[in-house]
């Protein structure tokens, strides 16, 4: 525990050898694939299959008439149809699903089907949408193009400004972000000879799909089984049904062929999910001396025309839009609007990134008027245990953003920051910025966060994790071993895993939400002690020791410390019966036990966190003159994730979500007209490639969370919040121009040079 | 068309349309699924394998193209029970996350160490610049290739 050990999946992975849920064939297989609207809103007229049905080749064709469940599907709000029936809100919409003999024919027989459409006028801004009169994405919604809305008021609210010696303004823009993993939704279903469907699907939610798909098509749950290999790269892009339903409603229809679905990479960009865009008006009120006083902000979220999990998402920003600091004076207002473009769902980091990207450069620019170290404002203001935030959540848990803030104070980024700015080149002008961040982890209040293991000692005396929750590349399946082997203090190389799998392995929620590794770990640390307990016991019975004080459970058998007897595992577990060798824990996590003034519906969606991570970027960019390019050249970053038990697992993590903080803030420009995407593919949606980045020095700030696994918390999402605002922090001190809207682009970025000496 | 090439050192000859995409006759014909397909338009690099020793795109090549080529391909990278330096690097530096990229950025490594055998890291950058990667950040695939580097001079010292 606490070392650098090298993953257990990564040898597989470098080989070639591990079979991704995209790696299936056989000779018999059918690809299935989906005829999308094209249109982003209109009522449907006909589906007109004919022609293509009579292509050789053809098995079938489906449509919404086939389906014989809800055809709705959805984790909060079931909103979102497995083939649209009536109308069509997006142009990524599937009207209706084929099934070939290959994927050539699959192509040929999705452009023979006609949808004849009658269009209605769309909605695609996110203000717009709340219009009286706009058009209705939803008309059976009761509040219009409204999914979810907010209002928190704490102390005098909006009065509290009166009193504030300097206030401040912004209007913040973010864009879609697409999560563009490697591997695009992909799946592979066969419906076996007892009738029941099995779906092997690059997904982070096995158990809940399993429901979904039962419910959408109208199966008993036990004949759906959801198989989960490691996905190549999820990111929160696979946080519910992608093909999942398809595939088992083309399973259905397949004679017992297997089938596969694997969306092309236009296909995952149109009708994949994406980070939410927002609009975020801010305006914050502090006094002369820097202590913050009053907040006021209205965000917008666009979720596009369905749910999927825009309501959860604008909720956990609504807990973050204050950042890490104490704002005694606050009224919060949030918007989720349904709109016809495409939808918008979870990202890592879950809407904190966007609000994080106001607040943070409210933040610099307060710092500014009040002619301040931003560094200094920040520590001023920063939370620290036992305080509330500006919800009203008691931080009850290990809080170590002043921490995380005093390392980057004492690097010498910081420190010799003024030098370093003044041997930019020419034409060349250098800046560094500061972000501090907090992430909250988990499902909130009301929806449990759970998680059940189940660890066994096999007959041939292996130690054998069922994996609950799904490891999208995080690493958490190896993370599993390394709790389960030093617990039961077995080597590594005898430790052996179950990736999660409805029939084999215990519900234990999705993948996502900064938990996997904290929730499944403090189930796995009970089921691993709960082994041992039975493996002791049983030595100590065959082994006649009075008790098993004396026992000890050493690499490959259980040893008397008293006689010097032992008992290698391998004979223990063949004396041991089957239930005396498995154990299982479950794990529910702690949530905010204050009394939040804030509606029902709030805490359902999740508001108020109790495990808390916190970190302090720096970035250190270089903007040239002639291009607008903005090289990012140094890179640091400060986190609180409690106890690290991975070095190089902790890294993986701030590594990757830095760089696609940094995608977010400076390249990624996803484009969208009238619900139509422009940028379909790699070469027109601009991600970091290794020349982008910098190298990254990640400091870890390890404090220990008494609620977490040896210490732990959650270290996926955090790191995904500081690029924006420490970028955009450091432009700004670089040149003194600050962009309100993403990414900030060389086009975007000379425009406001030029903008700037034309004033 | 029959075809005949060399794959992972072993002579074939396969019977396939001239024009059947090299990646589908690899993974669907063969069950080579090392090599993963993510962009289908030679923009990300998933699909690399080594032509001849030359990093190619398997996306963007004909099966007809293969007549008379040595192929390699991820699977065909270690020796026995052994890793290759670069294979053994990457597990070992962390520069392996979700995994899908990780064949392809391996071979072209191995390209880029063929040509520049001790690369610096803005060489490795560059060599690399054409496998899109969504979860390392790549800082770690560079120490791995950096790693590998040295390893495989050292191997090849007397």
């Amino acid at each position: 525990m606490g070392a650098a050990v090298p993953r257990a999946d990564a040898y597989t992975k470098v080989t070639g050898e591990e079979k991704f849920a995209a790696d299936y064939y056989s000779p018999d297989m059918l690809w299935a694939g989906v005829k999308r609207a094209a249109v982003p809103h209109a009522l449907i007229k006909g589906i007109l299959t004919d022609e293509a049905c009579m292509l050789p080749g053809v098995i079938t064709i489906l449509t919404h008439r086939d389906i014989r469940g809800s055809n709705r599907q959805g984790v909060i709000r079931k909103d979102q149809p497995v083939l649209a029936d009536k109308k069509v809100r997006h142009c990524g919409d599937g009207v209706a699903l084929v099934l070939a003999e290959d994927s050539e024919t699959l192509r040929r027989a999705l452009d023979l089907i006609r949808v004849d459409l009658e269009p209605l006028p769309g909605v695609f801004d996110l203000e717009e949408a709340l219009n009286q009169g706009a058009p209705l994405v939803h008309e059976d919604n009761s509040c219009g193009n409204v999914l979810l809305e907010a209002h928190i008021q704490t102390g005098d609210g909006p009065n509290a400004f009166e009193h504030c010696d300097a206030v401040i303004e912004g209007c913040f823009e973010t864009p879609w972000q697409e999560h563009a993993y490697l591997e695009t939704e992909v799946g592979w279903a066969r419906e076996e000879g007892d009738g029941r469907v099995v779906i092997t699907a690059s997904t982070q939610t096995p158990f809940r799909d399993r429901v979904e798909v039962a419910e959408a098509i109208g199966l008993d749950l036990e004949r759906v089984r959801v198989i989960a290999p490691y996905p190549g790269g999820a990111f929160g892009g696979k946080d519910g049904i992608t093909v999942q339903t398809l595939l088992a409603l083309a399973a259905l229809n397949a004679n017992g062929r297997p089938v596969k679905m694997w969306w092309n990479r236009e296909e995952s960009f149109v009708a994949g999910t994406k980070r939410h865009p927002t609009r975020l008006y801010y305006r914050l009120g502090a006094k002369r001396d820097g202590t913050l006083h009053a907040l006021a902000a209205r965000l917008y979220f666009d979720t596009g025309p369905y749910d999927h999990l825009g309501g959860v998402v604008m909720t956990l920003a609504l807990e973050h839009a204050a950042g890490a600091y104490r704002i005694p004076h606050a009224l919060l207002d949030a918007w989720c609007v349904y709109t016809n473009n495409p939808i918008g769902g979870a990202f890592r980091a879950f809407g904190v990134t966007q609000v994080t990207a106001a607040m943070e450069q409210m933040m610099d620019m307060l710092a500014a008027r009040l002619d301040m170290d931003p560094l200094e404002l920040r520590l001023k203001n920063a939370l620290t245990r036992g305080e509330k935030t500006c919800i009203g959540v008691t931080l009850t848990g290990s809080t170590g953003l002043v921490d995380c803030l005093e390392r980057i104070k004492q690097h010498p980024l910081w420190t010799e920051r003024g030098a370093w700015k003044a041997a930019a080149g020419p034409f060349k002008k250098r800046g560094v910025g500061i972000a501090a961040l907090m992430h909250a982890a988990g499902y909130g209040t009301v929806v449990p966060d759970y998680a059940n293991a189940k660890v066994e000692l096999t007959p041939e005396g292996r130690i054998l994790i069922y994996c609950g929750v799904v490891d999208m590349g995080q690493g958490n399946a190896s993370t599993n071993a390394q709790i389960a082997g030093s617990i039961l203090n077995q080597n590594m190389d005898s430790i052996e895993l179950v990736l999660p799998d409805t029939d084999r392995t215990l519900p234990s929620g999705s993948a996502s939400a900064s938990r996997c590794t904290y929730t499944f770990g403090n189930a796995l640390i009970g089921a691993a002690e709960n082994l041992k307990k039975q493996i002791l016991q049983k030595a100590a019975d065959l082994l006649m020791a009075p008790s098993t004080d004396d026992l000890a459970l050493v690499p490959g058998k259980v040893f008397n410390r008293a006689t010097g007897a032992e008992i290698p595992l391998t004979r223990l577990a063949r004396l041991m019966a089957e239930s005396e060798r498995t154990a299982v824990s479950h794990f529910r996590a702690p949530v905010a036990k204050d009394r939040l003034n804030i509606a029902d519906e709030l805490r359902l969606h999740g508001l108020g966190h109790a495990v808390i991570s916190y970190g302090a970027h720096l970035a250190a960019i270089e903007v040239d003159g002639i291009t607008g390019a903005v090289e990012v050249v140094s890179y640091l970053s400060a986190t609180d994730c409690g106890r690290v038990l991975n070095p190089q697992l902790y890294e993986q993590q701030i590594h990757g979500a830095i760089c696609q903080g940094l995608g977010f803030a400076l390249f990624e420009d996803f484009q969208v007209d009238r619900g139509s995407v422009k940028t379909p593919d790699l070469a027109t949606y601009i991600m970091p490639t290794a020349l982008d980045m910098p190298d990254m020095e990640s400091l870890p700030v390890e404090l220990h969370e008494p609620t977490g696994p040896f210490g732990l918390k959650g270290v996926g999402e955090i790191a995904t919040n500081g690029p924006t605002p420490a970028v955009a922090n450091a432009v700004a001190d670089a040149c003194g121009i600050r962009l309100f809207r993403l990414p900030m682009t060389p086009q975007r970025v000379l425009l406001a040079l030029q903008g700037q000496e034309s004033q | 068309m029959k075809i005949r090439f060399k794959l992972n050192g072993t002579a074939m000859q396969v019977d396939c349309a001239a024009d059947r995409r090299v990646i589908d006759l690899l993974r669907e014909n063969l069950g080579l699924t090392g090599a993963k397909e993510s962009c289908a338009a030679g923009e990300c690099g998933a699909c690399t394998i080594l032509v001849d020793g030359e990093s190619k795109l398997s996306c963007l090549m004909l099966a007809a193209q293969l007549e008379g080529r040595e192929i390699t391909t991820v699977e065909g990278l270690a020796s026995e029970d052994r890793l290759h330096p670069l294979q053994e690097a990457f597990v070992e530096k962390g520069a392996v996350q979700c995994g899908f990229c990780t064949p392809g950025a391996v071979l072209a490594s191995l390209d880029l160490l063929k040509r520049n055998p001790s690369p610096t890291r803005a060489q490795i950058r560059e060599g690399l610049s054409g496998n899109l990667c969504r979860c390392t950040g790549y800082h770690k695939i560079v120490d791995a290739v950096e790693e590998a580097a040295k390893t495989m001079q050292s191997r090849e010292r007397p």
